[in-house]
């Protein structure tokens, strides 16, 4: 729920009177929000989290972190589109704990 | 550990691991506060890589979790609605209420998205004119900045049609009330990185001199974890209760002044109920005065809701002695202090509560067996 994900800012431009850029999240492009961060310009990498950039990192760092979420699957889950978020719910059980982490505290608890 | 063996800096993981064990001389309990740690955390088998006496307590780091069920039945009521376009981040679809979920909503006809940003439901509110765009905002710090945007485009813009279902929550005033609880053990705390890259961390040294408390700013990933954890320990070992940032690749002190600017005119600070928890002092937000006809509850006026929790609860038979909370078929099963099924779950003081806590140590047949305990 709070993680933020890194991306390249590949275009910035102006929308309603915010800036968006076009930032690619190794692959995976999305609109992004950039008016929190207005020293972000085309080819810095940032940290994303729904759609709003919110701090400036460095390339190593970006392409490290983007490598282990990928590792650790939550890549895929923070950028899955509308209908790729309804198919996984059809499956799901119902939680209170979308991202899983009680429960699988609970089964550690027992086991 | 099944994911962190095979880690690129498995080695190095390992090694800062034997490292905290070294300088560990003594029991230690830390607490994170955040989701996406605490998954980190059991998912890369980091709290098994730690010495015995380093014990992680998982906190309320789930904004979903905590949000109370009257909230969600709110969402689903107003979700449900004709005229409606309801949206929401895809990880509440199946989060559910005393009736069913937002899935389910969307199947019996009721118009629910899935938006990557909450800017994506007011783009809805002005192509959808004659509908009432909802976004159910939900979630610590480091989302808030994006909710109080989309409001603010959507009172600069005019939008008579877009309206938002707040449920957010702040960390410090839960780090505080965690330390004022009578009989609380914990020691020190790793503080969520992404919410302080929103926020920086101005806010903690008062709660580190006022409770004596470590806090460390840590990341997500298992590296992160470790030298979060590390120095957490290292203070801890040497008296010590310092602010430090081990997440400085990302975390500055002061944090994003632009987002915080935006939070300070869109939300004002108010006093929040948590989910299994209660209410904690100053410890939400709610759209500020200037904001207010933006906000959903108002828009809408749901009325008699009747907030129900689950009929798998036996909290009647437990608070009248027919039942021990082990006995009860959904104890820690369906139902822990997290995900309460009821009030003795609900309240940290019920019994099935403190049952659970004591029954943490206990394999789960010493917990079958230790029945004859009173909570």
């Amino acid at each position: 729920m709070c993680l933020a994900i890194p991306g390249r800012v590949e275009e910035v431009t102006t929308e309603d009177g915010l800036r968006i850029g076009r930032v690619n999240f190794g692959g995976v492009v999305k609109r992004v929000c950039l008016d929190y961060v207005p020293e972000v310009e085309v080819g810095d990498y940032t940290i994303v989290h729904v759609g709003f950039a919110i701090s400036k990192i460095d390339e190593e760092t970006a392409e490290q972190t983007l490598a282990d979420f990928r590792a650790m699957g939550v890549l895929d889950e923070e950028l899955a589109d509308e209908e790729a978020q309804f198919a996984r719910a059809a499956k799901a059980p119902q939680s209170n704990c979308p991202d899983g982490s009680c429960t699988e505290i609970g089964k550690k608890l027992l086991n | 550990m099944k994911y962190l063996t095979e880690f690129r800096n498995g080695e190095i993981a390992q090694r800062m691991a034997r490292e905290i064990a070294l300088i560990t001389t003594r029991r230690w309990k830390i607490m994170e506060v955040c989701g996406g740690q605490t998954h980190s955390i059991i998912k890369n088998g980091i709290d098994q890589m730690l010495p015995a006496a380093v014990e992680m307590v998982h906190g309320p780091g789930c904004p979903v979790c905590v949000t109370p069920l009257e909230l969600i039945d709110k969402a689903l009521a107003i979700a449900a609605q004709p005229r409606v376009i309801f949206c929401s981040f895809g990880d509440m679809l199946r989060v559910p209420g005393t009736e069913g979920d937002l899935f389910q909503v969307k199947g019996r006809g009721g118009d629910v998205r899935v938006v990557y940003s909450p800017l994506d439901a007011v783009d809805l509110a002005v192509k959808n004119p004659d509908k009432q765009v909802v976004f159910f905002g939900v979630g610590f710090e480091t989302t808030a900045p994006a909710n109080a945007m989309s409001v603010h485009v959507a009172k600069r813009r005019g939008l008579k049609n877009f309206s938002l279902l707040v449920s957010h929550v702040l960390v410090p005033p839960a780090i505080e009330a965690i330390m004022s609880a009578p009989g609380n053990q914990v020691q020190a705390f790793l503080a969520a990185g992404h919410v302080c890259s929103v926020m920086g961390y101005w806010e903690y040294p008062p709660l580190a001199d006022k409770f004596g408390i470590p806090i460390v700013v840590t990341g997500f990933e298992p590296l992160d974890l470790l030298d979060g954890i590390r120095r957490a320990v290292l203070q801890l070992e040497r008296g010590e209760h310092r602010v430090e940032n081990a997440y400085e690749r990302i975390v500055t002190y002061a944090g994003n002044l632009e987002a915080q600017k935006m939070l300070a005119e869109v939300f004002e600070v108010r006093d929040r109920a948590w989910r299994g928890i209660g209410v904690i002092p100053n410890s939400g937000w709610r759209l500020s005065a200037a904001y207010r006809a933006f906000d959903a509850e108002e828009r809408f006026q749901i009325a008699g809701i009747r907030t129900v929790e689950s009929p798998l609860c036996h909290a009647g038979d437990v608070l009248r002695g027919a039942l021990k909370p082990a006995e009860c078929p959904a104890f820690a099963k369906q139902c822990t202090p997290r995900h309460p099924l009821g009030a003795t779950m609900v309240s940290s003081e019920g019994a099935c509560a403190a049952y659970f806590n004591y029954g943490r140590f206990l394999s789960a047949e010493e917990l079958a067996n230790a029945g004859a305990v009173h909570g």
